[in-house]
C-alpha cells in the first residue's frame, strides 16, 4: 500500500485551528493540550509562575504531570500524560546542541515521573509552530496520529489504521505523506514508538529528522523510562509536526550578538580540537568504548567485570573504518557542528522481519555497544548494529534492553532459569543468536522475550516467586533501582558514581552525574563532603540543560585548550559562561552559577517531592544492588584479587593473608555498604534534605518552592 | 617514590610524563589529561621530555564527564 492509499484510510476525529503566534525571548507563552481519549484539543497559557518556578523543558513537563495525576495514578491510566517540552533556548541555530526536547511521563518501569531528553527536529518545530510544550493525555480506542501544521495553524487527530508501527517505516511513511515535495521533507519531524513498545515496559520514542544527503529519515531516541510504552498504550501511532521557514532568529532573542559570539567560539574549538580530543565528529559517543575498557569501566557479563580481551573487536576504530559513514553533517539539529549523530548506511540485516533489507542504522552510541555488546558478552560489531537497529525501530530502549538481557544471561548461567523457562533459548553470555531472537520476541509479544521485556525488576520478582531463586542473590545481581535498569558504566570503584546512580531522581541513569574520572582516577573529591558537593553541583548543572532544551555533549565533550589553566577544569568554566551568555542572549536575563543552580534546584526538589508523592523518594528507595558497590560473587572478587586485597589492607585495616575469598568478600561488603550509607548522609545534608531523603520545609522555602501542594506532601514525612 | 593523584607510585630513573602515563595505564587522549608536577602545569608537547624527580607530587587529571 502506498502512502496515498494509507492516507485515504484516515478518519478525522478532531480538528483545531489556532492563530499563529510569535516567539518572545525564547517563549511562545502557550502550550498545546491534546486528549486522545475525548479528542479535545486546546491551548493553555504559559504563566509567569511557570517560567519563574519551572523555566521550561522538563520543568514544564513535571508541573503539568503533577497536575494531571494523583498518588494513585498508574502509568497506564488515561490520566497519565506524555509531555514534550522545549525550553527557551531550544531552537536556536547558532550554538551547538540547542535542539533538545524533554519528554516527561509516569514510567511503566518505575511508576514515577520520568524525564528523557532527545534530539531531532520535533522540539524546535513545535516551538516555531507556536507552542512551548505539547501535553498529551487520554487513551484512544483505535490507532491515531496527531498532525500539527505549524504554518497553517491546524492541529488534527486522525485514525490511522494502515501505517506501519515500527519506527523506521512509520517515520518514512508519515514524512512522505505530509511533505509537499522532496525539498519539504526537512520541514517535518515525527514521533514514533514501535511494535515492541506495545509488549514491553521498556518502550522508547523515536524523534525523526530528515537527512537530505542520505535521503532517509533519521531516528533519535527519548530512550529511557519506557515512555514509548505509554505512547502505544494510548494507541498513538505517531505525532507529526510540519514547519517551513526555520531561521536563526525565530526565538526572537533579546540580544543575538551574545549568542553569535558564544557560537563562533565553540564552532572554532570543535573545528580545531575535536580530532585531537574525543573524535565526536567521526564516531560520536562510541569514541569511549575502548577507553572504558582500558580503565576497567566497560560493563561486561552483567556488570561483573570492567574489561574484556575481545573489546578490540568492537572498538570505535572498527566502526569508523568499516561501518559508520564519514564526512556527513550529522547534527541532530541545525548548527550543531559537533555532529555526533552517526549512522551506518546500507547495513544489510541478517535476521527478523526486515532480513535482507539494507538500512540506515542510527548509531552506534557508546551505550548500545556497551549494553547490547560487552555487557552481554557479545563482541561482534555487526550484531551490535543489528540489535541497535531493531531496538530503535521496534521502539525499545537499547540501554534497558542491554541490561535486562545481561541479567537474564547471568541468571541462565547460574542455573536460576533454564531452557524450559526461556522457551529453548540458550541465554549464555556471548550467544548473539539468542539475544537477537529475544529482541524479536519482544516485537511479537511472545515467548521469554515478552517476560524479559517487563524489565529487570519484574524478572527478578518472577524468578523468586515462580522458580525459587534466592532473593538475596538476585537482589545483588539485578542491576536496577527504583525499577529502572542501570546504564552502561561499571561504577564499583567509584563511590561518587555509585551515588551518581543511586541518588538520581529518576533511577540509575548517568545523565545527572558522571564522576568516575574525577573520583576514581583523578582522586579530586576524596572526602564524603567533596563527593557530596559534586553530587550537588553536577546534577543541578545537568538538570539545567533539561530546563532549557540543551544537549550535554557540547559542554564537556570538547574542551578549550586553555581549560587546564582554570581553577576548576572539570566544570569547563568557559563553556559554562557560554551558556550564561546564550541564556542572556535569548531571554535577556543575566545568569551566574548561583542563579543557575537555583533554577535547577527548584525543579530538582519539586521532582523529588513528586516522587515522594507517588510512593517513593525516601532513603530506602535510594538503596542499590550490591553489585554496583562491590564484587558480588567469588568470581568477581578473584578476578581482581590483588586490587581488593590491597584495599582490605590499606582502607579497611584487615589482613587478607590466609583468609578465604568468602571471608574477604564479607568484610569488603560491610565496608563498602557503610561507605555508601555515609555518602548518602553527606549528599542529603548538602542537598538540604532530611536523613530520610526528604526536602526540608526550610529548603523548599529558601527555594521559593513551598507551594501549598508541595508542603502538603512533604509534611507527612517530617 | 612519587605521588600520583595522591597515591604512592614507585619512581625510577628517567621517568618522563609519557612513561608515567603509560605505566599508570592512562590511555585517555593526552590532550585531555592535565598534568601538574608539584602544582606546575606541564604542556602536552613536553610530556616526552619532562623528567619526574623522586619525591615529586604529580597530578594527572582526566577531563571527561561521561555520557
Amino acid at each position: 500500500m502506498n502512502v496515498k492509499e494509507m492516507r485515504e484510510k484516515h478518519r478525522l476525529l478532531s480538528e483545531y485551528k489556532y492563530q499563529l503566534g510569535t516567539i518572545d525571548k525564547g517563549y511562545t507563552n502557550r502550550t498545546l493540550y491534546i486528549n486522545v481519549g475525548d479528542n479535545t484539543i486546546k491551548e493553555k497559557p504559559v504563566t509567569d509562575f511557570m517560567k519563574e518556578k519551572f523555566v521550561g523543558g522538563k520543568g514544564f513537563g513535571l508541573w503539568y504531570l503533577w497536575n494531571a495525576v494523583t498518588p494513585e495514578t498508574k502509568w497506564n491510566d488515561p490520566e497519565n500524560e506524555i509531555i514534550v517540552g522545549t525550553g527557551p533556548i531550544c531552537g536556536i541555530t547558532q550554538y551547538p546542541g540547542s535542539g533538545k526536547s524533554l519528554v516527561v511521563s509516569l514510567s511503566p518501569l518505575t511508576n514515577l515521573p520520568f524525564d528523557s531528553n532527545v534530539g531531532g527536529f520535533f522540539g524546535p518545530y513545535l516551538k516555531f509552530s507556536g507552542f512551548d510544550a505539547l501535553e498529551i493525555q487520554g487513551k484512544a480506542e483505535k490507532d491515531v496520529i496527531i498532525i500539527i501544521d505549524g504554518n497553517k495553524g491546524i492541529v488534527r487527530i486522525e485514525e490511522a489504521p494502515a501505517e506501519a508501527v515500527d519506527g523506521h517505516l512509520l517515520g518514512e511513511q508519515l514524512t512522505e505523506m505530509y511533505a509537499e515535495s522532496e525539498e519539504d521533507k526537512k520541514n517535518i519531524s515525527v514521533i514514533t514508538a514501535g511494535s515492541a513498545a506495545e509488549h514491553t515496559r521498556v518502550g522508547c520514542l523515536n524523534f525523526t529528522f530528515y537527512d537530505p544527503r542520505r535521503k532517509v529519515v533519521r531516528l533519535k531516541q527519548a530512550g529511557r523510562g519506557g515512555i514509548g510504552t505509554v505512547f502505544r498504550d494510548k494507541k498513538i501511532k505517531g505525532v507529526l509536526v510540519r514547519f517551513k521557514g526555520t531561521k536563526g532568529n525565530l526565538n526572537n532573542p533579546h540580544d543575538i550578538s551574545l549568542i553569535n559570539k558564544a557560537g563562533v567560539r565553540l564552532h572554532r574549538e570543535i573545528a580545531l580540537y575535536d580530532h585531537k580530543q574525543n573524535n565526536m565528529r567521526k564516531i560520536g559517543t562510541a569514541n569511549i568504548i575502548e577507553i572504558m575498557d582500558q580503565y576497567d569501566l566497560l560493563p561486561v557479563h552483567n556488570y561483573k567485570f570492567g574489561s574484556h580481551p575481545d573489546t578490540h573487536k568492537i572498538a570505535s576504530t572498527v566502526f569508523i573504518e568499516k561501518y559508520v559513514t564519514q564526512g556527513m553533517a550529522d547534527g541532530c539539529w541545525y548548527g550543531c557542528s559537533l555532529s555526533c549523530a552517526k549512522a551506518a548506511d546500507n547495513f544489510e540485516l541478517k535476521t527478523g522481519p526486515y532480513k535482507g533489507h539494507k538500512v540506515c542504522v542510527d548509531g552506534p552510541e557508546y551505550e548500545n555497544a556497551a549494553g547490547l555488546g560487552a555487557n552481554c558478552g557479545i563482541f561482534d560489531p555487526e550484531y551490535i548494529l543489528e540489535a541497535n537497529f531493531y531496538c530503535d525501530t521496534y521502539g525499545i530502549d537499547t540501554i534497558s534492553v542491554g541490561t535486562l538481557i545481561a541479567f537474564a544471561m547471568d541468571c541462565y548461567e547460574q542455573g536460576i532459569i533454564n531452557k524450559e523457562i526461556t522457551g529453548g533459548l540458550e541465554l549464555t553470555f556471548g550467544n548473539k543468536e539468542a539475544a537477537i531472537e529475544l529482541i524479536h520476541q519482544m516485537s511479537r509479544g511472545e515467548g521469554f522475550g515478552k517476560i524479559a521485556g517487563q524489565g529487570v525488576r519484574r524478572m527478578k520478582e518472577l524468578f523468586i516467586k515462580e522458580y525459587g531463586a534466592d532473593p538475596q542473590v538476585l537482589q545483588d545481581i539485578a542491576m536496577e533501582q527504583k525499577g529502572l535498569e542501570y546504564s552502561e558504566y561499571l561504577m564499583k570503584e567509584s563511590l561518587a558514581q555509585q551515588g551518581g546512580y543511586g541518588l538520581c531522581n529518576k533511577g540509575p541513569q548517568h545523565d545527572e552525574a558522571w564522576l568516575i574520572f574525577m573520583d576514581m582516577v583523578n582522586n579530586q573529591i576524596p572526602t564524603f563532603e567533596d563527593k557530596a558537593e559534586a553530587l550537588h553541583y553536577y546534577p543541578m548543572f545537568r538538570t539545567w540543560f533539561g530546563l532549557l532544551g540543551l544537549c550535554k555533549l557540547p559542554w564537556n565533550d570538547i574542551t578549550p585548550p586553555d581549560n587546564k589553566y582554570t581553577s576548576e577544569p572539570a566544570k569547563i568554566p568557559e563553556h559554562v559562561q557560554n551558556y550564561f551568555d546564550v541564556y542572556e542572549g535569548v531571554t535577556g536575563i543575566k545568569l551566574d552559577e548561583a542563579s543557575m543552580v537555583r533554577q535547577s534546584e527548584r525543579v530538582y526538589n519539586f521532582q523529588r517531592v513528586f516522587i515522594l508523592r507517588m510512593g517513593s523518594g525516601r532513603r530506602i528507595h535510594d538503596r542499590v544492588p550490591y553489585r554496583s558497590l562491590g564484587p558480588a560473587t567469588v568470581e568477581e572478587y578473584e578476578s581482581r584479587q590483588e586490587r581488593y586485597d590491597k584495599q582490605l589492607k590499606e582502607l579497611v585495616g584487615y589482613d587478607p593473608e590466609g583468609k578465604t575469598t568468602e571471608e574477604k568478600m564479607a568484610v569488603m561488603r560491610k565496608y563498602r555498604e557503610s561507605q555508601y550509607e555515609q555518602l548518602v548522609d553527606a549528599v542529603y545534608k548538602r542537598r538540604g534534605w532530611t536523613m530520610d531523603g526528604i526536602p526540608t520545609l526550610e529548603k523548599l522555602k529558601e527555594l521559593g518552592m513551598d507551594l501549598p501542594e508541595v508542603v502538603e506532601v512533604v509534611k507527612k514525612y517530617l | 617514590m612519587i605521588k600520583v593523584n595522591g597515591f604512592d607510585f614507585p619512581w625510577e630513573e628517567g621517568l618522563t610524563v609519557t612513561k608515567l602515563l603509560e605505566k599508570k595505564g592512562y590511555t585517555f587522549h593526552t590532550s585531555l589529561i592535565v598534568v601538574k608536577i608539584n602544582n606546575e602545569i606541564i604542556d602536552e608537547e613536553k610530556f616526552d621530555t619532562t623528567l619526574i624527580q623522586d619525591g615529586d607530587d604529580v597530578q594527572a587529571l582526566h577531563i571527561f564527564g561521561g555520557g
